[in-house]
């Protein structure tokens, strides 16, 4: 009897939070998702659907009607491979690519993902790898991801390393770029800088967008 | 034309052959290009997982650099072989060109850097440069080893074409089509042509990922091609490296090779296995035997 409650979880108003859609559209074209009409374009030609726990349509309407939690710590935005089907064929125009994005920065930003989920650690580590080099070393990045989310795969791959490594396309060199200096100058500037607009110019956003 | 070569990370490591075999190319045809110094990562995918901003001023600098390197011309072709990194790259482009507010915030942060970004960079994909600037003319003049009998899948995967379609079509993509065509392979009808190869998926959550590339595999030899060419070096590696995954989870035997289309063109062109990276691959590439005549619709061989 208490398996239906696995599948549905009611939210009561309390709940929501009323400002996170605005947060999600702050980004460039992000309004349009007001106007998204729900009809499903986006699930059905997204490859990875099946396998989300929210289809891209209904994260759409749980952005707008503000389940915060539950959007930024679901599995569909870290699934999502970004491969623009979805934003292609939107007859709204909704950059629903560009908005797992903004949800999968805030989740990062706020600490709400699912935490040994391999993406949003690969995201992370990818991230410190070219902060700090300016390069990625693709090498050091999928060892480290294997180490911090289950080691034991990296036996299961051993083989592929292997056959890799002998046709000289594996390495752990640490890549990087000669001006690291110059690269961390200017990324400090940034650290603090989130594009995010008034509330009055979402207001008008969104009025023009519905 | 000016061409600067932007590698990108996957180039110089699991994508070596993609890199050895451009180049080989380019240089058989005679275009002069040369690698961006000092370049760094696009800030693609992974990196504006995390931020946007940063990611758009890590592009920038690859700009600027370019036109630091190429001084005194008006315009840079930033030639992306990367489908990830071309996207990445096009992206911040558009982006800075469009959003005033970012251009300005990315201007700041490059100036910290002694840098500066004034707008003439265009990010061009090798497909486009070789169909569009160089031409099937040239690239049939060319040819030394006709492909002919070949029958290749041509897979371009998402980010080439999508979101943005900057030169070829959205749905239909034709610009490799047309290539290896002109250099005598027989190219499969098939559509899965720009689907998702599953992109980092295959490392991260492998049951999602394989499954993704194993469609794509499974549909192309059903039509009965030799070799699937790739535009992209994850695609090449999720479609290539993972055949005997998919023979442990499907229980089917892939054994498809799948190549650059660089590498094939470089084929056709008569240049060394050696230049063109074809022996990093996993399955051998072989040219099939001549065709002595189709009986039924299946080919007969001599």
């Amino acid at each position: 009897m208490e398996e239906w409650r696995g599948w549905r979880k009611i939210r009561y108003e309390s709940e929501l939070d009323p400002a996170f859609a605005s947060e999600i559209a702050s980004i460039p074209q992000g309004e349009k998702l007001f106007s998204c009409i729900q009809c499903g374009t986006c699930s059905g030609m997204c490859p990875i659907s099946p396998y989300m726990d929210y289809t891209p349509r209904q994260i759409i309407a749980m952005i707008r009607a503000g389940f915060k939690g539950d959007v930024l710590g679901s599995y569909t935005t870290w699934l999502c491979a970004s491969c623009y089907s979805c934003a292609v064929e939107c007859p709204k125009d909704i950059k629903l690519t560009d908005i797992m994005y903004a949800a999968k920065r805030l989740a990062i930003r706020e600490g709400i993902y699912p935490k040994r989920f391999p993406i949003p650690v690969l995201a992370n580590e990818f991230y410190k790898n070219v902060e700090g080099s300016g390069r990625n070393s693709e090498g050091r990045l999928i060892l480290r991801l294997f180490l911090k989310t289950n080691p034991f795969k990296l036996f299961k791959q051993t083989s592929l390393g292997l056959k890799l490594l002998m046709r000289g396309r594996f390495s752990l060199k640490r890549e990087s770029i000669k001006r690291t200096d110059e690269l961390h100058r200017m990324l400090k500037v940034l650290e603090k800088v989130h594009m995010v607009k008034s509330k009055d110019e979402l207001a008008r956003m969104k009025e023009v967008a519905s | 034309m000016n061409y600067a070569y932007y590698p990108g990370c996957s180039l110089k490591s699991t994508g070596r052959a993609y890199e050895e075999s451009m180049l080989s190319v380019f240089e058989a045809l005679e275009i002069p290009i040369e690698e961006l110094s000092d370049w760094n990562c696009c800030g693609a995918t992974a990196y504006m997982s995390i931020s946007e901003l940063k990611a758009f001023a890590l592009s920038a600098r690859n700009f600027a650099l370019a036109e630091q390197q190429f001084k005194g011309s008006n315009d840079v072709n930033l030639v992306v072989p990367c489908a990830a990194c071309y996207l990445g790259l096009n992206k911040a482009r558009r982006y800075l060109a469009e959003h005033l507010e970012i251009k300005e915030t990315v201007d700041g942060a490059l100036k910290q850097a002694g840098l500066h970004y004034s707008g003439h960079v265009h990010i061009r994909h090798p497909l486009d440069v070789l169909l569009n600037d160089i031409g099937l003319e040239k690239i049939t003049a060319a040819v030394k080893k006709p492909l002919t009998g070949l029958r290749v899948a041509c897979y371009y995967g998402c980010q080439i074409v999508r979101p943005y379609a900057e030169f070829d079509n959205q749905h239909e993509p034709q610009s490799m089509d047309k290539i290896l065509t002109a250099l005598g392979a027989e190219v499969i009808e098939w559509p899965l042509k720009t689907r998702c190869c599953g992109g980092s998926l295959t490392g991260t959550v492998q049951e999602v990922g394989l499954r993704l590339s194993y469609i794509l595999l499974k549909e192309a030899k059903k039509r009965g091609c030799d070799v699937v060419a790739t535009a992209c070096p994850l695609c090449q590696f999720n479609l290539e490296c993972y055949q005997s995954e998919m023979l442990k989870s499907y229980g089917e035997v892939i054994n498809v090779p799948v190549a650059y289309f660089t590498q094939l063109i470089g084929v056709g062109l008569g240049l060394s296995s050696k230049n063109l990276g074809l022996n990093r691959l996993f399955t051998p590439l072989k040219m099939p035997h001549p065709v002595k005549a189709v009986q039924g619709g299946q080919r007969v061989h001599s």
